[in-house]
């Protein structure tokens, strides 16, 4: 039987942060990216061109607006949570890894939501047929 | 507070090639990362006007852009079969190394299969850019 205390155990034995939930976030979005990557990669191969009229029609037609802000929301997550883990690992001055790991998720932050902000004002400017 | 032991750094190993399988589902997620500023650029580019998208599109569509997309095919398909390698690994199944290095194969043929699908139908099935 030990005399050490439940706390003086676990001291200086590594992060009681957020693991759990980081690598389940991982996980989620990675299963949620399956099918919203493969239907980006077809709709943009079977967008007959890629010029403005036809790209506008295409991001406001049907449910498209949601599913892109899906995807675009999903990748952000998906995408800062392994950037993160990438900066943890790869700076060794704490200084520069928490710049850096700042830095990371304020730019994802912005790009989802500029690039949901973008589908939404496309979404409402374009009339389109579906 | 006490120095622990960490754990030794990849330099103590012997190669694998499994090792490179790893490194390369960093590398490819980081190229992905910079593909999801590309994405959000074209999504602005197109809310913001014609003359803001014929920029997108000059870049994009140029020989470097066009090097960058083919790039992004390549890394999305690996990194889509390496996840489904991880996310196995993660029911706790195919973690013995002779398995290990037989997925790793089958990730690498199903990289170059899917990639060169994608590459073909992008830049030579004839769909206009």
């Amino acid at each position: 039987m030990s005399l050490r205390s439940p706390l003086g155990k676990v001291l200086g034995r590594g992060s009681a942060k957020q693991g759990v939930s980081h690598w389940w976030a991982q996980r989620v979005t990675a299963i949620a990216l399956i099918p919203l990557t493969l239907w980006f990669a077809f709709q943009l191969v079977h967008l007959p061109t890629a010029n403005y009229d036809e790209v506008r029609a295409w991001v406001a037609s049907g449910l498209n607006p949601v599913w892109l802000m899906l995807f675009i929301g999903a990748v952000a997550w998906h995408s800062a949570l392994g950037v993160q883990v990438v900066i943890e690992d790869y700076i060794p001055k704490k200084g520069a890894k928490v710049t850096a790991l700042l830095a990371s998720t304020f730019l994802h932050v912005v790009v989802a939501v500029a690039g949901s902000y973008a589908v939404l004002r496309i979404a409402f400017t374009t009339f389109s047929a579906g | 507070m006490r120095q622990r032991p960490l754990s030794p750094h990849i330099g103590v190993y012997k190669f694998a090639y499994t090792m490179a399988t790893s490194i390369a589902h960093r590398a490819t997620g980081i190229v992905l990362s910079v593909g999801l500023l590309a994405l959000a650029g074209w999504l602005i580019a197109a809310a913001s006007g014609p003359e803001s998208y014929a920029i997108a599109v000059a870049i994009l569509g140029g020989a470097f852009g066009q090097l960058l997309l083919a790039g992004w095919l390549v890394a999305f398909s690996y990194h889509l079969f390496n996840g489904l390698r991880h996310l196995n690994w993660d029911l706790g199944r195919g973690l013995e190394k002779p398995e290990a290095r037989r997925s790793a194969a089958i990730v690498v043929v199903a990289t170059v299969l899917l990639a060169a699908a994608f590459i073909y139908v992008a830049f030579f099935a004839g769909v206009p850019r």
